[in-house]
């Protein structure tokens, strides 16, 4: 998997926060980037490693992040987290504005870029020690997998779930990955950039376990 | 061998109990709780396996309401999300209002002014009260206690009252504005306010005595729906429920924002993280908050409330109609939105269920790529199962109602 750089772009930010400073000198060269935007921390990982990752942030008496708050995913289309390409080639509400009315709530999608298509987001934060991290990981479109982190937190369990009904996204060794929101007959995953807003699907026949068997003539 | 005495001998008493069971056994019985269930304020599908009256299995589905919040904020203007927001905790909507529109300040880098910073906290604050007493009231309801639900339907229109006063609206408020808040609150709202607190409190004390010390709620309550200070930590369950286990994480003392970090006021801890310290934790921190918005009121300073910021402000009425700048500023800021700077930024505010965090990313344009709610209620819901397997099917309903999920919520 290719890594994303975004602070090689990015004017240089030498001064690093306290929280990075620890994490960085405990996961070593499993961050591939990292970046202290708004006040909140954030690194990169590689999606090989990110239940070791996880595990020492957990494990690590300094860090302490037990309390896993949130588990999503970002459709960014191939283009890179902060969207440095946007001025040059793409101006989204332009084009939004010159459709013809009955498609005005399609979304004008950028052109697509050449890192993964997706990214899984990770927001932890530590009961004990009051900080706040993001983990993102790149995934890309053609095998949209990535290790589960149920084993280390039980709360993933509905978040992955969310996330693959949601995006698409198969998290490995989850123990129960179903549809969440939606039913299992459904087609497609509607949070993902290319489902359009109005995608409408007739409501597919239950065919599972109890279905109700077709009724008879008198 | 069983005893002849007993009418239903589900115990056997002497010879080999295995064998004796062996012999009575039943397959378990499948029951489908819910989706819409008198005892389930909220939507969601509880399947059980009974072993008698003891649940052996259960899976919890939630989903019902699903409608698309955040495929529906991706296509919207920023400030056009707004009144989404109002729809997702809707016994509490002040609160997912300030949520949002904080989190949309933090990506503009917008500070609000301190008088507006008061009026979100009275306003949260009405909130969390009403939604502590919805919630005690229809947790009491479903296990047949109807007279404290009256009395705490009544405290609540109070409160919806001053919301109204505060807003025009008593339930889909759209009251905090990106930059802001609708409107100053009015001038008498002090006088207004403080006869109804008294009144409501007067109320819930009512509500108060007649549940805490009633031995059937307290047998209903006390010691179901337990889970671990590690297991709720690891499940991600926050509010409350988190604090009834004995773990003081509250974002408003964590990670104080508006003015909470000068405000005076307690965060409530349990110790058995049973189904009665939920109750007892959300007593609690309903004198807490009502003690939050006396102070408020005693201490709110004079000067605007909105930040005069002209890329999420609109220019107002009187320079729009006489100017030709103003009017292209308006034009431009609902036509296209206020488009702030490309990033990322995640803000969280201790909603009354737990801890309720927007991530919005930004791709420059006046619509958010992507708008993700971290909804106390599905997380909270998720050790639903665990809580209630292994107990008795009459512990489903207490546990369930003191989650408090809400279903415009979790399901988003």
């Amino acid at each position: 998997m290719s890594a994303e750089k975004p602070e090689e772009k990015a004017p240089a930010a030498p001064e690093l926060s306290p929280l990075l400073e620890k994490v960085l000198a405990r996961l070593g060269d499993r961050v591939l980037a990292h970046r202290t935007a708004r006040g909140d921390d954030r690194i990169h990982v590689a999606r090989e490693r990110i239940l070791e990752v996880v595990r020492i942030l957990r494990d690590d008496p300094e860090l302490n992040f037990d309390l896993l708050l949130d588990v999503t995913a970002i459709d960014y289309f191939g283009q890179p987290d902060d969207f440095e390409t946007k001025l040059q080639v793409w101006d989204r509400n332009r084009a939004t504005m010159r459709r013809l009315p009955q498609r005005r709530h399609e979304l004008a999608l950028p052109p697509r870029g050449s890192e993964p298509r997706f990214a899984v987001v990770y927001h932890l934060t530590s009961t004990r020690l009051a900080h706040r991290l993001r983990i993102k990981c790149r995934v890309p479109e053609d095998d949209p997998k990535l290790a589960s982190v149920t084993p280390v937190w039980p709360a993933a369990n509905w978040l992955e779930r969310e996330t693959w009904d949601l995006y698409g996204i198969v998290f490995d060794g989850h123990p129960d990955l179903r549809r969440i929101y939606l039913y299992e007959e459904f087609v497609g995953h509607p949070l993902r950039k290319d489902y359009a807003k109005h995608g409408e699907q007739p409501i597919q026949e239950y065919v599972g376990p109890g279905a109700k068997e077709p009724r008879r003539p008198h | 061998m069983l005893d002849p005495e007993r009418k239903n001998p589900a115990v056997p008493i002497e010879g080999n109990p295995a064998a004796a069971l062996e012999e009575l056994h039943t397959p378990p019985m499948r029951l489908q709780f819910g989706p819409s269930h008198p005892a389930t304020h909220g939507t969601v599908k509880i399947t059980l396996d009974l072993e008698g009256e003891q649940v052996v299995w259960s899976d919890v589905e939630v989903g019902y309401l699903h409608r698309g919040f955040e495929k529906e904020c991706e296509t919207g203007y920023y400030y056009q999300n707004i009144p989404y927001t109002d729809r997702l905790n809707y016994s509490s909507p002040i609160l997912n209002n300030t949520g949002y529109c904080m989190a949309v300040e933090k990506l503009f880098g917008i500070a609000t002014p301190e008088r507006c910073n008061y009026i979100r906290v009275i306003g949260c604050e009405l909130s969390r009260m009403a939604d502590h007493m919805l919630c005690i009231g229809a947790s009491a309801m479903e296990l047949a206690a109807f007279t404290p639900m009256l009395y705490l339907i009544e405290g609540r229109e109070l409160i919806l009252d001053m919301v109204d006063s505060l807003c025009g609206a008593r339930v889909t408020t759209n009251f905090v504005r990106i930059g802001g808040v609708s409107a100053d609150m009015p001038a008498n709202f002090a006088d207004f306010a403080r006869p109804r607190l008294d009144r409501a409190l007067k109320l819930f004390e009512d509500a108060d005595k007649l549940l805490t010390e009633n031995p059937v709620f307290r047998q209903r309550m006390e010691g179901t729906g337990y889970l671990s200070r590690e297991d709720l930590v690891a499940w991600g369950v926050t509010g409350p429920m988190l604090r009834a286990g004995g773990e003081p994480y509250d974002v408003r003392k964590v990670h104080p924002y508006l003015v909470y970090g000068e405000l005076d006021f307690d965060v409530p801890v349990g110790e058995h993280s049973d189904n009665f310290d939920r109750y007892l934790v959300r007593l609690e921190e309903f004198r807490q908050s009502r003690r939050l918005i006396l102070q408020c009121l005693e201490g709110i300073p004079d000067g605007p409330v909105d930040a005069d910021d002209p890329r999420v402000r609109w220019p107002g009425k009187g320079r729009v109609f006489n100017r030709m700048e103003e009017l292209i500023d308006q034009f431009k800021l609902v036509t296209e939105g206020g488009m702030p700077p490309a990033g990322e930024v995640y803000h969280a505010v201790e909603a009354a269920n737990g801890e309720l965090g927007f991530y919005i990313v930004s791709d420059g344009t006046g619509k958010p790529w992507k708008c993700r709610c971290r909804a106390p209620s599905f997380s909270n819901m998720s050790p639903l199962s665990k809580m209630i397997t292994g107990g008795q099917l009459a512990d489903v309903v207490p546990t369930f109602g003191m989650i408090n999920m809400i279903g415009g919520e979790c399901d988003r």
